[in-house]
């Protein structure tokens, strides 16, 4: 390990590490624009200039490795001479227009300018503009603020993987740009937003609404997609004003999906803000003691056996708990939280869990993905496979239609059956399986949606075996879940119990007149239309499909509005809390569930979301477990059987519209128009 | 005064025939089968010996340069790179080498590459020299027709392949890192060092660069031995050396000399003096565009060579030498040159993108004398600002003839800023 002396203070550090690194651990701080760890080192700022013994001019501290014996000064004249030279030229033609600027309270070059600027400028020349460039309807762009960092470039090249922002130009005329005008097409584009140090690159739904203290900023979890990205939410009164990813670096690193991060348009939006009664046949407001009034009236003298409920992709654990014990209570066993009647969850939980964990990706030297675009399904994640290609470490083989995963794969067709191949052993792949030391399998959640789904499960799980994919400390079998309430409603048990029914079942005993009350929980990708005469109850924050079906609604609140325990799809259990209040008359979903269940009179036995955390902790222990994963035994799971289905399909058409808020959402059909190119086509007649 | 019998370059008018059969009866292509049967380290050590310094600008010790290389070879192959970008204003040397000497060049590059274990070079010539890519290319299929390079090259057992590349007219792709960029198809920036070439260059691998002048002129020192080239010059800066003299001289020329001459001699001698006699001169930028402007008082005794040239504070650099009398205006050739270096930075880097644009503006307000005596200081500091503190020498270069400027020429400018202060305006006659 070298020895080197940072302004007096010696320390040893790892090889390998940047000259600023090891400043850095030495307690000294060196300024910089163009550096950031997740990216590769730029070195074209200047800004981290220090001096080092024997060298005759100082050296940029980001792209020099550390060295035995090496003696840097951090805080001497030459130091401070070079920093303030480098930060007079970024200042000459930047425009100095903070009060108008977005940036302004979290601007790298403002709070540097405070450290290292004059207080008045030596420049007599006009400044430079640059004309603004259109990167799509998220992020918005003020070029003549660019200092030319190349975060963007490089986050696009290596991160996303689309390679479309580059310099052109040369010398002051250098510009970032896309070449040709286009929307980004990352799933990530959002992220450069935050990469930028200026305001060159700043939200365009977040344009001119807020400053950032006048934020209140509270740290949650996203429910996008099954990951369970850490976000902070941040508020100003009623109102969710912009969502931030938080470091997590087993979770999502410091990235966030572009509908993680701009959906939050649609909570404002066909949201459920007072409880709704059907009478005759049209749904009129009313009031929660009528709302429950109509549901007591209805459920009296209805047998268990036709009750039935369903959660949606966006419930919390808390309510799932709350709804089951009150289906319990009332005799039913048809629960379901798999909307898409995935066959998952029967048998061990390893069986529906990423059991070698989002970073287990980063070790893995073999990926074979079935059936799944991680791209649209988990774009963080994408990147984090995309990260290991990078490497170099890792062959990585698709079972799936062909698609732009951001790396190159091995294609072993679309058809399911490969598997059975690999898993005897007469596919080619499995040998790489096999070779490889920590191998791992990725099955989609899709894939596991089809009518065969249980015999996929099994065919996989036959490769798990076969191929040594579980070993000593690694597990690499891997089930990427979509819906962020799946693997929560699954350790709760929110699956049919003995005699009970269901998704499809529930469905089609609804349209049989079998089911005579379904209870939604949020539940809107379901096929509404097959519900038959049920009475339908439901309980969710949009006025989506299933509100729009609904006999009684009863206005929940969405994942901003309340806290709540969410299990990503690795089995992480992480709280998100309440950054706003519910809109409307809009209640937290366990406390309906609770208020709803004392009219039954069958009353849940918790008056706080404490009191039901821990009762949940006591039926499902390590839901106790906050912001752990606990690891699942290699249990029995899945169905062997023939594989009937066709070719796997992806189950992600549109990435931007996957739930009730992001169909809510402005900013998310705009990027349908304008990135995916759908939707109307404009015309010249079009405003 | 260099003898007729010490010069390397005999070709350099295009007087003969400049391909393989005249080439050969000049003496190129003897014997270079026993020079690699020398093997690698006692061509690098007589290299070493002989004493050449690059003769791209900077200096640097081609036969210690060429050591850098990996001893053995590894799983990365070796390359070597031929900088044939010569960009640099006021240079014109290798552009002779290249039309009327390519072979010099490419039996240089044979035993460089040998030397240095790379089966294949790459010679990078600026887009500009069209003729001189023919006449390059011409030479190199001659050398592949007669064994002399390719499978087995000279016969010496050696695989050895050459390649032109031609650049799009970047001046920066002259700077050794950004040539490797644009050959490997990037966009001409610069690269961080380290890591250094010889660690990490083109692809990834190991790899040298080297001006044209180095490599045409080792074949002949390792001919007539080191001991010939370091007899040349004075200590530390040997040999002989291609100067190309242009501006305010009766006949412009290029010229090979030995390294030392005074620059006096050098232009009374073969460029028929400055025109109107040598107390007509102003200045002389004695290295190409990148280096201090020196005046007359210092021409009148300093040698051409790295050591003398840096004393004065200027440099030897390609050997440029731009001669101005006192017809010139010096303010606005020095402004010219930054409007150059404005023009051609590449914008990667903070300093060299922001200063090289202010200190162009500057200079050009300096030209009319739009401008307040304090401009003056401000626009030596902006130049400081900017040295030392780039990526690559470009910032430099761009810094270094203002500094000239204002150190040689400070009353020139003050006056121009008072006559611009007492003129009276326009509007109000």
């Amino acid at each position: 390990m070298p020895k080197i002396t940072i302004d007096d203070i010696e320390l040893e550090v790892e090889p390998g590490l940047t000259v600023l690194q090891a400043c850095e651990l030495a307690g000294k701080e060196v300024p910089r624009f163009c550096y950031h760890e997740r990216l590769s080192v730029a070195g074209n700022c200047r800004m981290c200039l220090v001096e080092m013994e024997k060298a005759p001019k100082p050296i940029a501290s980001c792209a020099m490795p550390v060295g035995e014996g090496m003696k840097i000064k951090t805080d001497s004249e030459m130091v401070k001479k070079a920093r303030h030279g480098v930060m007079e030229f970024l200042l000459i033609n930047h425009p100095l227009d903070c009060p108008i600027c977005d940036q302004g309270g979290e601007c790298d070059l403002q709070d540097q300018a405070m450290g290292y600027g004059f207080d008045r400028s030596r420049y007599l020349e006009m400044k430079r503009a640059v004309d603004d460039k259109y990167l799509g309807p998220l992020v918005k762009t003020e070029m003549t603020r660019c200092i030319h960092c190349t975060r963007c470039v490089r986050f696009a090249t290596e991160v996303a993987g689309v390679p479309e922002l580059g310099a052109t130009g040369r010398g002051e005329t250098m510009e970032i740009t896309t070449y040709v005008e286009k929307a980004l097409s990352s799933e990530l584009s959002g992220n450069i937003i935050d990469l930028c140090p200026v305001g060159a690159l700043t939200s365009k739904p977040y344009a001119f609404v807020a400053r950032p203290w006048e934020l209140k900023k509270t740290e949650s979890i996203d429910v996008t997609d099954a990951l369970g990205s850490n976000i902070r939410i941040d508020a100003r009164g009623p109102e969710i004003l912009r969502v931030l990813p938080r470091v997590n670096e087993d979770v999502n690193e410091e990235w966030l999906s572009d509908k993680a991060r701009f959906s939050y348009d649609g909570l404002l939006r066909q949201r459920l803000d007072k409880p709704y009664v059907r009478r005759d046949g049209k749904l009129r407001p009313a009031t929660w003691e009528e709302a429950f009034a109509a549901i007591v009236a209805r459920l009296a003298n209805v047998s268990g056996n036709k009750i039935a409920a369903i959660a949606g992709d966006l419930a919390d654990c808390e309510s799932m708990f709350a709804l089951k014990s009150l289906m319990t209570s009332l005799g039913s066993t048809n629960i379901d939280c798999r909307q898409d009647g995935a066959a998952v969850g029967e048998g061990s939980r390893s069986g529906y869990l990423f059991n070698s964990g989002v970073a287990g990706i980063e070790q893995a030297d073999a990926i074979l993905l079935v059936g799944t675009n991680p791209r649209t399904e988990a774009a963080v994640l994408n990147a984090r496979i995309r990260k290991r290609f990078l490497s170099g470490k890792a062959k990585i083989a698709v079972i799936g239609p062909d698609a732009d995963f951001t790396y190159k794969y091995q294609s072993l067709g679309a058809n399911p059956p490969v598997l059975s191949d690999i898993a005897s052993g007469s596919h080619a792949f499995a040998e790489t399986l096999k070779k490889a030391s920590k191998p791992m399998i990725i099955v989609g959640s899709g894939a596991l949606a089809r009518a065969d789904g249980a015999a996929v499960l099994a065919a996989a799980r036959a490769v798990a075996d076969s191929c040594g994919l579980i070993k000593d400390g690694w597990n690499g079998f891997n089930v990427l879940q979509r819906a962020a309430s799946r693997v929560g409603g699954l350790d709760l048990g929110f699956i049919p119990g003995a005699g009970g029914k269901g998704t499809k079942a529930i469905l089609d005993g609804a349209s049989s007149g079998e089911i005579e009350v379904v209870y939604l929980l949020g539940a809107d990708e379901i096929d509404t239309k097959r519900l038959g005469k049920a009475f339908v109850i439901y309980q969710g924050h949009h006025g989506d499909a299933g509100a729009a079906r609904a006999d009684v609604i009863l206005p929940g609140a969405a994942y901003t509005e309340k806290d709540g325990t969410y299990v990503n799809t690795e089995g992480r259990v992480q709280r998100a809390l309440r950054a706003v209040f519910p809109v409307g008359d809009a209640r937290d979903d366990w406390a309906i569930l609770r208020a709803l269940s004392e009219r039954l009179g069958k009353k849940l036995p918790f008056d706080t979301i404490e009191a039901v955390q821990t009762l949940m902790a006591k039926a499902v222990p390590h839901l106790g477990n906050v912001d752990e994963t606990t690891p699942a035994s290699w249990g029995a799971f899945g169905t062997a059987g023939t594989i009937t289905g066709g070719d796997f399909t992806y189950p992600v058409d549109n990435y931007y519209m996957t739930d009730a808020i992001g169909r809510a959402s402005i900013t998310m059909a705009k990027c349908i128009t304008e990135i995916l190119g759908q939707g109307t086509p404009r015309t010249g007649t079009h405003g | 005064m260099l003898k007729d019998k010490d010069r390397i370059f005999t070709n350099i008018y295009g007087l003969h025939d400049p391909f393989l059969s005249g080439a050969r009866a000049r003496g190129d292509w003897d014997g270079t089968k026993e020079i690699l049967e020398r093997g690698r380290d006692k061509i690098i050590d007589e290299m070493k010996a002989s004493g050449l310094r690059g003769r791209g600008g900077a200096g640097f010790g081609t036969g210690l340069k060429w050591s850098f290389m990996p001893k053995e070879i590894g799983a990365r192959p070796h390359y070597l790179v031929v900088n044939a970008d010569e960009g640099e204003p006021g240079t014109c040397k290798d552009r002779e080498i290249l039309r009327h000497e390519p072979h010099k060049l490419v039996e240089g590059c044979l035993i460089a590459s040998f030397a240095m274990g790379a089966h294949a070079a790459y010679i990078y010539v600026r887009g500009e020299f069209y003729r001189e890519t023919q006449a390059l290319q011409r030479a190199i299929d001659e050398a592949y027709d007669n064994g002399l390079i390719g499978k087995n090259a000279c016969g010496s057992g050696w695989d050895f392949d050459l390649y032109v590349h031609r650049g799009a007219g970047a001046y920066i792709c002259g700077e050794e890192t950004a040539l490797i960029e644009s050959l490997e198809g990037k966009k001409g920036q610069p690269r961080l060092k380290p890591p250094f070439p010889a660690n990490s260059g083109l692809y990834g691998c190991p790899t040298t660069v080297n001006n044209v002048e180095s490599i045409a002129v080792a074949p002949e020192i390792l001919r007539r031995g080191p001991a010939w080239f370091a007899g040349i010059g004075r200590p530390n800066n040997v040999g002989t050396k291609l100067f190309n003299i242009s501006g305010h001289v009766n006949n412009p020329c290029t010229v090979e000399e030995e390294m030392s001459i005074p620059l006096k001699e050098l232009i009374e001698r073969h460029c028929g003096g400055v025109t109107g006699g040598w107390d007509n001169l102003l200045a002389v930028i004695p290295g190409g565009a990148s280096v201090p402007v020196l005046p007359k008082s210092i021409c009148d005794t300093v040698l051409m060579d790295f050591d003398a040239l840096r004393e004065v504070r200027s440099g030897l650099g390609t050997a440029a030498v731009m001669v101005m009398d006192k017809s010139t205006d010096i303010v606005a050739a020095i402004s010219r040159l930054s409007a150059f270096y404005k023009h051609e930075s590449c914008g990667q880097c903070t300093p060299c993108r922001e200063g090289t644009g202010w200190m162009a503006r500057m200079m050009s307000r300096m030209v009319s004398g739009a401008a307040t005596p304090r401009e003056i200081d401000l626009l030596e500091q902006v130049t400081r600002q900017v040295e030392g503190h780039t990526i690559c020498a470009l910032g430099d270069a761009a810094a270094w003839p203002i500094q000239g400027l204002i150190r040689h020429f400070r009353p020139e400018l003050e006056r121009r800023i008072a006559a611009a202060k007492s003129r009276p305006l326009a509007a109000a006659e």
